[in-house]
């Protein structure tokens, strides 16, 4: 029989990983919570101090940084994106997987082929014409409209489809006289939520975290929260306690998603990673 | 099965009525289009669209004053003379090879112990894909005052071993450390954890049957684990070319929000370029130019570690 148990040098390295990960956001809790002299001191400090109330304060009412309004676009950028794709993504998905058309797998192989071109940096030029031409630059619509292109929702929530729906329960239903879209909403969305759970977290996250595209299209006075800490950091670059309190209120919300939902989080993760 | 008969059946069920019938009709042809046509749509204005006109664009010449002339391939001739194009070619690709190479074998080994009977298994899951779930740019901020030259914990620590401080943002190499330590401890647990669902399909008796033949664990990790591997490895690697050759957030904000990447361009990448050209020099025919050189370099980068991840483990 194997031995599956973990041998010591295996624990010494899980618990270096464990200590690594979590690392820099003690770090950023430590800088955050001290004062400007601390963050610069050597030996550096390395338990938090008492200014972390202080320094928040401080970044919410920095009127360069507009760090509330960040906070709020964020919010409304990532929930509007993702709410958009999971629904998207769930019609299409439920489509490819269950419903019979012609040149079904021809559009599916479209969808895979856009998931390979990293369209945001790729088609930045026409993209930003595109938002001067209609007056959108600095607006939370050019933020949003091209990341409702999601070619990696419509292949998630077809492979999870596939397996969740069989084909006999889609079958059934339409012998009972149910229309397509009553079947969707009757037999698909209750078995594919799981699926449109993970999809919906991994969007969120990412269009929370995105940064390349915004730094292009908005001003940092109608900043999301990246381009408001790069304006921090710009503005105030050693101002370190400014900055990491900044920081530090711009991953609460991702940690807060982190914590209610890791258990989806690895899941999801690990079965979509053996489906692709 | 019968249920395959079932549906006919019911369509000659005498009290349907004619029209909702056609309506029904209707319904299975053209419902399933309807469905994808939202993604189309959007394909059509955000993918279709920007690629043609990227295309487009990089065939003119624009200027600050708003003029724009037919240029050809000048664009791109003129790119591919450009020092400092290549300068940000040769750094994203350092950086790159840097960050990728030691990310993918610590994450293998990783996934390896996570892949033992474990307490806190999840517990422990959860900690390694933390710096996923964090902002970019936030931790970028966080390792770059880690990096400070007078004051930075990284300093501080190698003062130990009696190493001088280095200026890791002026210097080259030390920048491009710096940046694939970023890049690390961000990916590492995440790819650890999908190399663990690989690990976790490959079925249990091929470990037994060698433990039977006499075959040590390592030996195991390596004609077993490592060949079965292979999916999950291609798709970790066309993963983290796409990423690795298109980044962008760790090196601006290692330089606070600048573009130029280093007072030298010394970890200016090929996607900092780009915006630089386009958003702050206003050529977009250049910059449109440069964004297609880029997509060629991930095919290049795509193919050639595809055929590398091919060869692992031998053909067995």
């Amino acid at each position: 029989m194997t031995n599956w148990s973990p041998t010591l040098i295996t624990r010494v390295m899980l618990a270096l990983a464990v200590v690594l990960s979590a690392f820099p956001l003690y770090w950023m809790l430590v800088i955050a919570s001290r004062t400007n002299s601390d963050a610069v001191s050597v030996p550096p400090p390395f338990l938090p101090g008492g200014n972390l109330g202080e320094n928040i304060v401080a970044v919410l009412n920095n009127e360069d940084a507009h760090f509330l309004l960040g906070l709020t676009n964020s919010f409304i950028v990532a929930s509007v994106v993702t709410v958009s794709v999971v629904i998207i993504s769930t019609l299409a998905g439920f489509s490819f997987a269950s419903l019979n058309f012609k040149g079904r797998n021809v559009l599916l192989l479209a969808v895979l082929l856009t998931m390979a071109v990293p369209l945001q940096q790729m088609g930045v030029v026409p993209l930003y014409r595109l938002m001067v031409s209609l007056e959108w630059t600095g607006t939370l619509k050019a933020v949003i409209l091209p990341y409702l292109l999601n070619g990696f929702g419509v292949f998630l929530m077809t492979q999870y489809t596939r397996q969740a729906v069989p084909m006999e329960l889609v079958e059934a239903a339409r012998v009972d006289g149910a229309a397509t879209l009553r079947i969707w909403w009757s037999v698909v969305l209750p078995a594919v939520r799981p699926g449109m759970a993970v999809l919906g977290i991994n969007t969120f996250m990412l269009m929370w975290n995105d940064f390349m595209w915004p730094l292009i299209v908005l001003t940092p006075d109608n900043p999301t929260v990246q381009i408001a800490i790069t304006s921090l950091n710009a503005r105030f670059s050693t101002n370190y306690t400014l900055i990491f309190a900044g920081t530090a209120l711009s991953i609460i919300p991702l940690i807060a998603v982190f914590v209610a939902f890791g258990r989806q989080i690895v899941g999801g993760l690990m079965e979509g990673a053996v489906k692709a | 099965m019968s249920i395959d008969t079932l549906p006919r059946a019911v369509r000659h069920t005498p009290h349907r009525p004619p029209g909702r019938r056609w309506r029904s009709r209707l319904d299975v042809k053209a419902m399933p289009y309807t469905l994808v046509s939202p993604y189309f749509i959007l394909f059509a204005a955000f993918g279709l669209f920007p690629l043609a006109f990227t295309l487009y664009y990089s065939l003119y010449d624009y200027d600050l004053a708003g003029t724009t002339e037919w240029a050809g391939l000048e664009n791109y001739t003129k790119l591919l003379a450009d020092e400092d194009f290549w300068n940000a070619v040769v750094n994203t690709v350092g950086m790159f090879f840097l960050a990728t190479v030691p990310q993918l074998l610590l994450a293998l080994f990783l996934a390896n112990a996570l892949n033992k009977r474990l307490r806190l298994r999840l517990a422990i899951r959860m900690s390694v894909l933390l710096p996923l779930v964090t902002s970019v740019v936030a931790v970028a901020v966080v390792f770059t005052q880690l990096y400070a030259r007078d004051w930075g914990l990284v300093n501080w620590i190698l003062g130990w071993f009696g190493v001088d401080a280095l200026n890791w943002r002026a210097e080259r190499i030390p920048s491009w450390i710096a940046i694939a330590t970023m890049v690390d401890w961000r990916w590492t647990g995440y790819n650890a954890i999908i190399f663990l669902a690989g690990m976790q399909t490959i079925p249990k008796d091929l470990y037994e049957a060698a433990a039977i033949d006499g075959a040590s664990r390592r030996r195991q990790f390596w004609q077993i684990t490592l060949p079965m591997l292979r999916p999950t490895m291609i798709f970790v690697v066309l993963n983290s070319t796409i990423g690795g050759l298109t980044l962008f957030s760790e090196p601006t904000t290692f330089y606070n929000g600048n573009v130029d990447g280093g007072s030298q361009g010394q970890f200016q990448t090929v996607a900092m370029f780009i915006v630089k050209q386009g958003f702050r020099e206003f050529d977009y025919g250049y910059a449109a130019a440069a964004a297609w050189l880029l997509f060629l370099l991930i095919l290049i980068g795509a193919f050639v570690n595809f055929m590398f991840v091919r060869r692992i483990g031998g053909t067995k």
